[in-house]
C-alpha cells in the first residue's frame, strides 16, 4: 500500500461522491454504480489460474427501497476516507460500531454493514485494507519447517519466527501479510481444513516427517491465510496440498475459493488465489477405496452440488469435478476428515496422507 | 294414585281463549323483561300510527311521551295524525287481539298480524290493572271520541268504560292513546331512545317528537315531504299458498269455476297459466269450487307446482332507496366510506320481496370489536334477537376477509364498520309474533348475502386504497427519515457548508417526490353527520361496558327474564312526574 495508491482512492471516493451531487443539483435520481459481485460476472481459464471480473454492473440508483443502502454506503464511504485521510484503520467490527451513531441510518446486525463494506472494495476495485478496514477474524493456524521473517514495530528490528517451536500451539496468520518475507526448506505445503485435524498433525510433528508446512485453514480460508499461502508459494516455489472433508462445502467454499478465488470478492481474486493448490482429499473414490465411514447428504448439500455443477465457472471447466460430484450425489454421502480414526487413529497419518502424496492420479484438480 | 277417567278430565278440558294464551304466553310477543316490555308497547303503536298515516296518505307526525309514575311504572302516551278511528271499530281495534285490516290481505306495512297494539294494551292491564285510554277524531267539524279499554282476556272482548265525546280541538284527526304499563328505562342500544332514531333514519318523511322519562325532548324533523309510494295490495301467488289455505279460499271463494278461482283469486294466472293447472291437476276448469274435496285440492297443489308460473308483480314493494338508507347512515355514523345497494326484487314462497344492504366503514369506529348490525324490515328497525335473525345468519356466512374485514369461521366480522340491512315484502316472514328476527328462508338469505357481497366488494376497494395510501404514507416517511443522512454523508465526502446541505435535502425531497407523484388522501368528510343525533340512546360513558356485553345478555334474556337493570332515578323524580301530568290534564 503505497502513498500513492491512498491518494488514488480517496480521489475516486471524492469522484464518486461529486458525481452524485451533480445528479442531485440537476434534480436527477442519483445513481452509484458497481460490479456485480458473483459468479456470474467471472470467469475462469486455468492459464490465469483465478476466477477474474467481468464487467457486468449494478446501478443503485435512490429510490424509496434503496434509500437507507445509499446513506449508508455513503456514510461508508465517508468513514473510508477519514481513515484513509487520518492513517487509521478500523476492523470490519469497529465499523459497524461506528454506524450506531448514524441515527436511523445505522447497521443492525454486522453482516449488514459487511455487505456495504465489500459493495464499496468492489466499486474501488481494491482490497478492503486499503480503504481502511481490516478483518477480525483470526487467520490460520502454521506449524512446521518455516521461518516468517516479520519486523517488529517497534524496533524496526527483523523477527524471525521459526514455525518449529511452537510445541503444542502453532504461528497465527496476522491479518496484514503483505510485508512478511519467508525461509524454507520444505518441500510442499498442507492446508487442512479443521483444527482437529491440524492439531493431531502437529502434536505428531508430521511436518517433520513430511518435511513440509502444515496449515489450519479453519473452514473456509480468510484473505490473509489465502494470501499468506500464494505469497509462501509463489516466492518459495512450494505445491499447495489441500485436505478438506470429504463434502460439497469442502470443495467448492474452502478449496475452490482459495485456488482461484470467489465471486463475492472476484476484483481481489488475481492477488488472493493460490493457483498452485492441489486437492488430495477426501474425494468420493477415498471413500470406497479406504471403506470410510459416512453420514448421508443434506439437502443443502445436494442443493450445493446442483449449483455448483450448473453455475460454478470452475467446475465446468474440470470435468474430473463434475464427475467426482455426480459420484457423491449417487453415492448420497459425505465424509469428515476424522473419518480415518475408524481405522486407527493415525491412520491418516501413517497411511492415508503417505499414500495419497504419492500418487498425483487420486488427486482433484 | 287413583285412575281418572275421560269423563273426569273432560271437565277439565275448555276452550282456550287467544288473549288467555298470551297472558301466559307473553314472550312470544316481546314482553318478556321490563325494559323489552317499554320498547315492545311503544314499537307497536309506532307501528300502527306509521301504517295509517301512509295508508290514509297523510305525512305522519308522531308525538311519543314516555313518563316514569314510579320505579317500575311508566305511562305511554302515543299520538298521531291518521286518519283516526271511527267509534265503532276502537274497541276492537285496541282491545281485541287477532283483530285487524292487514293480516289477510298482501300488502307492504309494518303490523301484519292484528295482535301487536291489542297486546300492548293487555300487558298494561296485566301490570297495572288499568284500561287504555283511546282518543281518536276522524273529522275535524265533529267531536273525537274517547274509550277507556280493557280485554276479557277470558272471551277475548273488549270491556269499554268511559265512553264519551270530548273536544280534541287542536288536531283534525289523528288518534292518542296512553298506556300505564311495567316497564324499565335505560339506554343503550336496545333502548327506546335507539329505536325512536332508527325508525326517523328510515322513515325520512315522517315527523316524531320524542319525550323521554329524563324529560329530554328529541324532535327528529321529517327529511322530506316525499310519502313513499302508496303500498298495494296484491293476492296471493299460487307458488305461496298452502293445503289448508287452498280448502279455505275453495270454500269462501264467490268464483263458480275453478279456471275462475284460479284467475280471479290469484295474482299472475291467467286463462291460458290456469288451463295448464288443471291439466297438471287431472281437473276439469269447470270443476265447482264448492265441490272441491281436500283430494281434489291437494291434486290442485300438485298441479300449481308442476306449471310455471310467473313471479308476483314486485310494483308492491317500495324500499327505503339505497339513496335514503345511506345518508341516514351518514347522519348516523362520522365513518370514511359509506356504499349502500338495493337488490332487484325477488319471491320467497310466492311473496316478493326486496333487500337493502348499506355500510359505514372507517372513521370514529372502533376497529377491534365486532361489526355493529342494524336490522329493519319494513322501515321497522329490529333490535331484539339478533342471533335468531336470517340477516346476522347471512352475515355470519358472507366471506367479509376477503373485503378487509377481520373475520372467524362463520361469525360476525370484526372491524370499524356498521352494516345496515333492510327487509320489505308484502309479508315479512317473523320468527315469532314479537317480530324482532327474520326467518331464514334460503332465498331471503341468499339475496341478503348477494346484497352484502355487492357493498364488500365497494369495501374491499376502498379498504385496498386505504392500505395503499398507509403504505405510501410509510414509504414517504421512511425517505424522509434518509435524507438528511444522505445530505450529510456527502458534505463529509466533499466538505460543502450549511447552506449547500439544506439545499440539498431540498432536492433530494424533490425528486423522490417526483418520482412517486402525488399523495392521495382520506379524509373523514362527512357534512351530514349528526353527532347530536348518534350520541342518541347511546349509554353514558361509565356504562359502556354494559354495552358490549349487551349481545350476552340478550342472550339471556331470551332464555329467562332477567332482573330489571338499576334505573337511573332523576333527582326529583316526584316533582317531575307531578309537573308531567299537570301539562297532561
Amino acid at each position: 500500500m503505497t502513498k500513492k495508491n491512498e491518494i488514488d482512492v480517496i480521489a475516486k471516493i471524492t469522484e464518486i461522491a461529486k458525481g452524485i451531487y451533480g445528479k442531485i443539483k440537476l434534480i436527477k435520481q442519483p445513481e452509484i454504480e458497481m460490479p456485480i459481485r458473483s459468479l456470474n460476472n467471472v470467469e475462469y481459464n486455468s492459464k490465469d489460474g483465478y476466477f477474474k471480473q467481468l464487467d457486468k454492473k449494478k446501478t443503485r440508483t435512490l429510490t424509496a427501497s434503496t434509500i437507507k443502502t445509499f446513506a449508508q454506503t455513503l456514510r461508508m464511504m465517508g468513514l473510508s476516507k477519514k481513515l484513509i485521510e487520518t492513517n487509521d484503520i478500523a476492523t470490519k467490527r469497529e465499523a459497524y460500531y461506528v454506524s450506531k451513531n448514524w441515527g436511523d441510518a445505522r447497521f443492525k446486525e454486522q453482516p449488514e454493514s459487511d455487505t456495504v463494506m465489500d459493495d464499496i472494495e468492489a466499486m474501488m476495485g481494491v482490497n478492503r485494507e486499503q480503504i481502511g478496514f481490516i478483518p477480525g477474524e483470526k487467520g490460520g493456524a502454521v506449524a512446521g519447517k518455516l521461518t516468517v521473517i516479520d519486523i517488529d514495530k517497534e524496533t524496526d528490528k527483523q523477527l524471525n519466527i521459526d514455525c518449529t517451536k511452537f510445541g503444542a500451539g502453532a504461528y497465527s496468520i496476522p491479518s496484514s501479510v503483505e510485508h512478511l518475507k519467508f525461509e524454507t526448506n520444505a518441500k510442499f505445503v498442507l492446508a487442512v481444513e479443521t483444527a482437529g485435524m491440524f492439531e493431531r498433525l502437529n502434536k505428531h510433528k508430521y511436518w517433520k516427517k513430511a518435511n513440509c508446512v502444515l496449515i489450519a485453514m479453519s473452514g473456509v480460508p480468510t484473505r490473509a491465510t489465502r494470501r499468506f499461502m500464494r505469497k509462501l508459494s509463489d516466492e518459495n516455489n512450494l505445491p499447495v496440498f489441500v485436505f478438506t472433508d470429504g463434502d460439497p462445502y469442502g470443495y467448492f467454499s474452502i478449496y475452490r475459493t482459495l485456488k482461484v478465488g470467489s465471486g463475492n470478492a472476484a476484483h481481489i481474486n488475481e492477488f488472493f488465489c493460490v493457483p498452485k493448490a492441489e486437492f488430495i482429499g477426501v474425494t468420493p473414490q477415498d471413500i470406497i477405496d479406504y471403506k470410510l465411514p459416512t453420514h448421508p447428504l443434506k439437502e443443502v448439500d445436494f442443493k450445493k452440488i446442483k449449483d455448483v455443477l450448473k453455475n460454478d465457472p470452475f467446475c465446468l471447466h474440470h470435468k474430473e469435478w463434475q464427475k467426482a460430484l455426480k459420484q457423491m450425489a449417487k453415492m448420497k454421502v459425505r465424509v469428515e476428515q476424522q473419518a480415518f480414526s475408524a481405522h486407527s487413529l493415525n491412520f491418516v497419518m501413517e497411511k492415508y496422507l503417505p499414500d495419497k502424496l504419492k500418487n498425483s492420479k487420486t488427486w482433484l484438480p | 294414585m287413583a285412575q281418572r277417567s275421560a269423563e273426569e278430565l273432560a271437565k277439565k278440558q275448555r276452550d282456550i281463549s287467544i288473549a288467555e294464551f298470551f297472558e301466559k304466553n307473553r314472550h312470544l310477543l316481546g314482553f318478556d323483561n321490563p325494559r323489552r316490555s317499554l320498547l315492545t308497547a311503544i314499537k307497536e303503536g309506532v307501528d300502527n300510527a306509521l301504517d295509517a298515516c301512509e295508508e290514509a296518505r297523510i305525512l305522519p307526525e308522531l308525538n311519543i311521551e314516555v313518563i316514569q309514575l314510579g320505579e317500575t311504572r311508566f305511562r305511554l302516551i302515543m299520538e298521531d295524525n291518521g286518519p283516526g278511528i271511527v267509534r265503532a271499530q276502537l274497541p276492537k281495534i285496541f282491545a281485541k287481539l287477532l283483530y285487524g285490516s292487514k293480516f289477510h290481505k298482501l300488502a307492504q306495512s309494518r303490523g301484519q298480524q292484528g295482535i301487536g297494539i291489542s297486546a300492548a294494551v293487555l300487558y298494561g292491564q296485566l301490570t297495572t290493572g288499568k284500561p287504555a285510554s283511546i282518543t281518536s277524531k276522524t273529522d275535524k267539524n265533529s267531536p273525537a271520541h274517547h274509550v277507556k279499554l280493557k280485554i276479557n282476556t277470558t272471551t277475548n272482548k273488549p270491556d269499554v268504560s268511559d265512553d264519551k265525546e270530548v273536544a280534541w280541538d287542536e288536531k283534525e284527526h289523528g288518534t292518542r292513546i296512553e298506556i300505564d304499563l311495567e316497564g324499565s328505562y335505560t339506554k343503550g342500544r336496545q333502548s327506546v331512545d335507539e329505536y325512536i332514531k332508527e325508525t326517523a333514519i328510515v322513515n325520512p318523511h315522517a315527523t316524531i317528537i320524542y319525550t323521554n322519562p329524563e324529560a329530554e325532548q328529541l324532535i327528529f324533523p321529517r327529511a322530506t315531504n316525499e310519502l313513499p309510494p302508496e303500498a298495494k295490495e296484491i293476492k296471493p301467488h299460487p307458488y305461496g299458498v298452502e293445503l289448508g289455505r287452498f280448502i279455505k279460499m275453495l270454500e269462501t271463494t264467490t268464483t263458480k269455476t275453478l279456471q275462475q278461482f284460479l284467475t280471479t283469486e290469484f295474482v299472475r294466472v291467467g286463462v291460458g297459466t290456469a288451463k295448464e293447472i288443471c291439466r297438471n291437476a287431472s281437473l276439469l276448469p269447470n270443476t265447482k269450487p264448492k265441490k272441491f274435496t281436500r283430494e281434489m285440492a291437494e291434486q290442485l297443489l300438485k298441479g300449481v307446482k308442476l306449471t310455471k308460473i310467473i313471479s308476483p308483480p314486485t310494483d308492491c314493494i317500495s324500499p327505503i332507496t339505497a339513496e335514503l338508507l345511506e345518508s341516514g347512515l351518514r347522519k348516523e355514523i362520522n365513518a370514511e366510506f359509506y356504499c349502500s345497494t338495493t337488490r332487484p326484487p325477488a319471491v320467497y314462497r310466492g311473496n316478493p320481496f326486496i333487500i337493502e344492504a348499506a355500510l359505514a366503514y372507517g372513521g370514529e369506529q372502533e376497529g377491534d370489536k365486532t361489526v355493529r348490525v342494524m336490522r329493519f324490515a319494513n322501515r321497522v328497525p329490529l333490535l331484539y334477537q339478533q342471533g335468531a335473525c336470517a340477516i346476522t345468519n347471512s352475515i355470519q356466512n358472507t366471506a367479509w376477509r376477503s373485503y378487509g374485514l377481520q373475520q372467524s369461521k362463520n361469525s360476525i366480522p370484526s372491524g370499524p364498520c356498521t352494516i345496515v340491512v333492510h327487509m320489505s315484502s308484502v309479508w315479512v316472514p317473523f320468527t315469532s309474533e314479537s317480530k324482532e328476527a327474520l326467518a331464514h328462508y334460503p332465498e331471503i338469505i341468499r339475496e341478503i348475502k348477494r346484497a352484502l357481497q355487492e357493498c364488500g366488494r365497494k369495501l374491499a376497494s376502498f379498504v385496498n386504497k386505504k392500505r395503499r395510501i398507509k403504505d405510501e404514507g410509510k414509504k414517504r416517511s421512511y425517505i424522509e427519515k434518509f435524507i438528511p443522512h444522505v445530505a450529510e454523508a456527502l458534505q463529509e465526502l466533499i466538505g460543502f457548508d450549511e447552506i449547500n446541505s439544506k439545499k440539498i435535502e431540498d432536492d433530494l425531497c424533490e425528486i423522490l417526490e417526483h418520482t412517486r407523484g402525488e399523495l392521495e388522501e382520506i379524509k373523514v368528510d362527512n357534512p351530514e353527520y349528526d353527532a347530536e343525533l348518534a350520541n342518541i340512546g347511546k349509554e353514558p360513558r361509565d356504562n359502556k361496558k354494559e354495552e358490549r356485553d349487551e349481545v350476552k345478555e340478550e342472550k339471556m334474556e331470551e332464555t329467562k327474564e332477567k332482573s330489571a337493570p338499576e334505573k337511573k332515578i332523576e333527582e326529583n323524580p316526584e316533582d317531575k312526574k307531578e309537573d308531567k301530568q299537570k301539562t297532561l290534564i
